[in-house]
């Protein structure tokens, strides 16, 4: 990272997600030259390194499972092995299928694994990596859905509120550290997680989500809202009683 | 073994943990290197550079700082050998009484003799007096394989050479063999003169600068329109005692800087606002004499105006400042305009920037002197927009055929390192010789790939 807040290198775990590659992308525009996408081997993982390679940054791709817990250490070695990495970006996530995870439990753990459990595994051991460095920050996208359980997506939502305070909690531990944590809490963002979905007030798009995460590198915040007004709004959200919010549109 | 603690330079932009390991001595000094672990070790004196050349993130920094001693003091000759860690303030202190002064000095007191030699740092007397490794003669350096060995000016050129201005990627400079320079008082004798916009400062620098040891000019860079450049040319020499008035003509070699005021650990960021800025520029040139001959002033007046403000840093708030300095050719004075155009319609809020005419280079690949023209800036790196204003400023001195200076930068691009050091191949091969393994790291190295 140099003075500026620009990081020269990043890694992007879930290294196909669009919001994650709009990070990188931006990133890209500005100093980045080295870039790995750690990700399940697929078309839209290929074409997304791809187009890095165009923007003119060297891009290594490195195999990473969420559900494969015990693999995970040889993905952080693996992606640490080119060098420094100043930034780490933890986009995995599965809204999954509400209703149906409600019947069929291992669904439901599946939306809890790998929002929760594969993110606490892989956000632990890229921490270890970053002291070790002793630099770098840790971007965390959390999301409102953590804020407030809501009926529509409770599942993801208790497992993003579960990432959301480990994520803070680990930003507090690291504090002297040289390592930053960032968490990002993101409302409705159009991507392919969200398409089969009616777009619920103040939503946002993959840009605006990639311009909010790096301003707040540069200014080595701890928290960003996208849009910035979900903060003020969910602040008042969180104090609605319960049989009102219940009813909310959103 | 001691905790990580965070290090940053003196922007204090980037900070990064690392172990700090002070050293009183030359043995510790192996010992430490022997004993560095994977992410390598880097020497740090008093932390004056400004970006992250003084740290490395998760390995070892050398606190120089202990290893002070002044070992011998030939008055005769004015020959000083001292160790790597003492401060030039220190030096100037012990010999001053003797009527030696320091060879080269930066604009600060506050500097060890061995990050002087690292970044082989400039004076306002470069033009006529070179860079501080030219007055070294010798000095002593702990290598890679843990070995002390005196490395000195004639039979070891390369290695010298690659030490001075090579960042403390050598090895750790343990003692420095200096040459002093011979002054008949503490005191300076100074020309102070207005210049109306750039074209007429410069055209005063090249026509008499060289009457003048010491010449450096304050520009206001955010005046526009025709006081584009508008600046204070500032000239002078060491004073003769029958310069001074008579009350000084007692004890010409007094030097008693003034106590150190310090600024509050926390400044508001608002105090930086162009405004602000801009009307302290305009009251500082309205300030200063249209024309002034002969004013003895002292040499800490002369030399370190900012070190009566301790910590003067922290003024930028948390968030630090970025400093700029460039240097281009004599024949592309052009590019000053250039860049002095482009910053004053940025409308950056940079405080008093800093002219100076180089003479001629020194032999170190990685020195950043050559002769030519240098503007040095300060900017909050808050400033908006601030990343696209230095690439603007980059290309502008990579198309000139210039380069930055390593010891204030904190954010250049790798990729345009080989152009504006085209002696960087000749560098990393005496670097290969003595550190195949890049014991010798730092936070700088690995952001530009050294
Ligand atoms: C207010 C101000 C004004 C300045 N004005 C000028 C100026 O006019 N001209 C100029 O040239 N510079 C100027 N500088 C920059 C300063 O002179 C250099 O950055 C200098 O290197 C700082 O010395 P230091 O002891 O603080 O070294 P540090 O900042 O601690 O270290 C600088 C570099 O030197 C290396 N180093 C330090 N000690 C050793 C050692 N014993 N052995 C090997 N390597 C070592 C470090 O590894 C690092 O790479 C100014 C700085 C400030 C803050
Ligand atoms: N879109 C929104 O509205 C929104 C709002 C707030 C927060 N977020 C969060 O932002 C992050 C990125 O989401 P997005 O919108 O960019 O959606 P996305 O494109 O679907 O990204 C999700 C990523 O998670 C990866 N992933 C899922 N399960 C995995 C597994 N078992 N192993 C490896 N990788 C797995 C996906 O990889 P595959 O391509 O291999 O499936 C994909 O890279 C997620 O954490 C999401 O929860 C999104």
């Amino acid at each position: 990272m140099n003075a500026l807040g620009q990081p020269q290198s990043v890694l992007l775990v879930g290294g196909s997600s669009e919001i994650g590659l709009a990070i990188v992308e931006r990133l890209v525009r500005d100093q980045t030259r080295r870039v790995v996408l750690a990700g399940r081997p697929s078309q839209r993982l290929t074409a997304g390194a791809e187009r890095l390679a165009q923007e003119g940054a060297g891009v290594d791709v490195v195999p990473f499972d969420a559900a494969d817990l015990n693999g995970h250490p040889v993905v952080v070695e693996q992606a640490f092995a080119g060098g420094d990495l100043d930034v780490v970006i933890l986009a995995v996530g599965l809204l999954g299928d509400q209703l149906a995870a409600e019947q069929d439990v291992a669904q439901a753990l599946d939306i809890v694994q790998t929002n929760y459990t594969a993110a606490v595994s892989i956000g632990l051991l890229a921490s270890q990596a970053l002291r070790a460095q002793g630099h770098g920050t840790l971007v965390v996208l959390s999301s409102v859905a953590g804020e407030r359980p809501r009926r529509s997506n409770f599942l993801y939502g208790s497992a993003k509120a579960g990432l959301d305070a480990f994520a803070t909690g680990l930003g507090d531990a690291l504090v002297g550290t040289g390592v930053h944590v960032l968490v990002v809490r993101p409302g409705f963002v159009r991507t392919r997680m969200t398409a089969h979905l009616k777009p619920a007030p103040l939503s946002a798009t993959t840009d605006m989500v990639a311009e909010a995460v790096v301003t707040a590198l540069r200014n080595r915040k701890q928290t960003v809202w996208v849009p910035g007004t979900l903060r003020f709004v969910m602040s008042a959200l969180r104090h609605l009683p319960r049989a009102v919010f219940r009813r909310l549109p959103v | 073994m001691s905790e990580a603690q965070l290090l940053a330079g003196w922007g204090r932009t980037a900070p990064t943990a690392a172990r700090v390991v002070p050293v009183a001595n030359a043995s510790e000094v192996c010992a430490a290197v022997g004993s560095a672990g994977s992410r390598g070790i880097v020497a740090r004196g008093l932390g004056r550079s400004y970006g992250d050349a003084a740290q490395d993130a998760g390995g070892s920094v050398l606190d120089l700082t202990p290893l002070c001693q002044v070992h011998d003091l030939d008055l005769h000759q004015g020959v000083v050998v001292a160790d790597a860690g003492l401060s030039l303030h220190a030096l100037m202190e012990r010999v001053l009484p003797h009527g030696w002064f320091v060879p080269v000095t930066p604009g600060t007191r506050f500097v060890t003799l061995g990050g002087a030699l690292a970044a082989d740092i400039h004076g306002k007397n470069h033009h006529t007096d070179g860079s501080f490794g030219q007055h070294v003669l010798a000095f002593d350096l702990v290598t890679a394989d843990g070995q002390l060995r005196r490395v000195d000016r004639e039979r070891d050129t390369d290695l010298f050479w690659a030490t001075a201005g090579g960042m403390g990627l050598t090895g750790i400079v343990t003692r420095v063999v200096l040459q002093l320079l011979a002054v008949r008082t503490s005191f300076m004798s100074v020309d102070t003169e207005r210049a109306t916009d750039l074209d007429d400062l410069m055209d005063r620098m090249v026509r008499t600068d060289d009457l003048y040891r010491y010449s450096v000019a304050w520009i206001d860079l955010l005046a526009r329109g025709r006081s584009l450049g508008r600046s204070v040319l500032t000239r002078g020499d060491h004073a003769r005692v029958d310069e001074l008035p008579a009350s000084r003509r007692t004890d010409p070699l007094a030097f008693a800087p003034r106590s150190l005021l310090r600024v509050p650990p926390v400044v508001p960021g608002g105090l930086l606002r162009r405004s602000t800025v801009s009307a302290f520029n305009a009251a500082w040139f309205r300030k200063a004499p249209r024309e002034r001959r002969g004013e003895v002033q002292r040499l800490s007046t002369f030399f370190h105006p900012l070190d009566g403000l301790r910590d003067w840093n922290r003024v930028y708030g948390p968030a630090g400042l970025v400093q700029y300095q460039f240097v281009v050719p004599e024949a592309a004075g052009e590019a000053v305009r250039e860049a002095v155009e482009l910053l004053s319609a940025a409308r950056a809020p940079s405080f008093l920037a800093v002219l100076k005419r180089f003479g001629a280079a020194s032999p170190g690949p990685l020195s950043f002197p050559m002769p030519g023209w240098t503007l040095a800036l300060d900017l909050p790196a808050r400033t908006p927009a601030l990343s696209g204003l230095f690439d603007r400023l980059d290309a502008i001195v990579v198309a000139a055929g210039g380069r930055v200076y390593l010891a204030k930068d904190a954010r250049l691009p790798a990729e345009l390192l080989p152009s504006m050091y085209p002696q960087l191949e000749a560098w990393r091969a005496v670097r290969e010789r003595v550190d195949p393994s890049h014991v010798f790291t730092s936070d700088l190295a690995r952001r530009l790939r050294l």
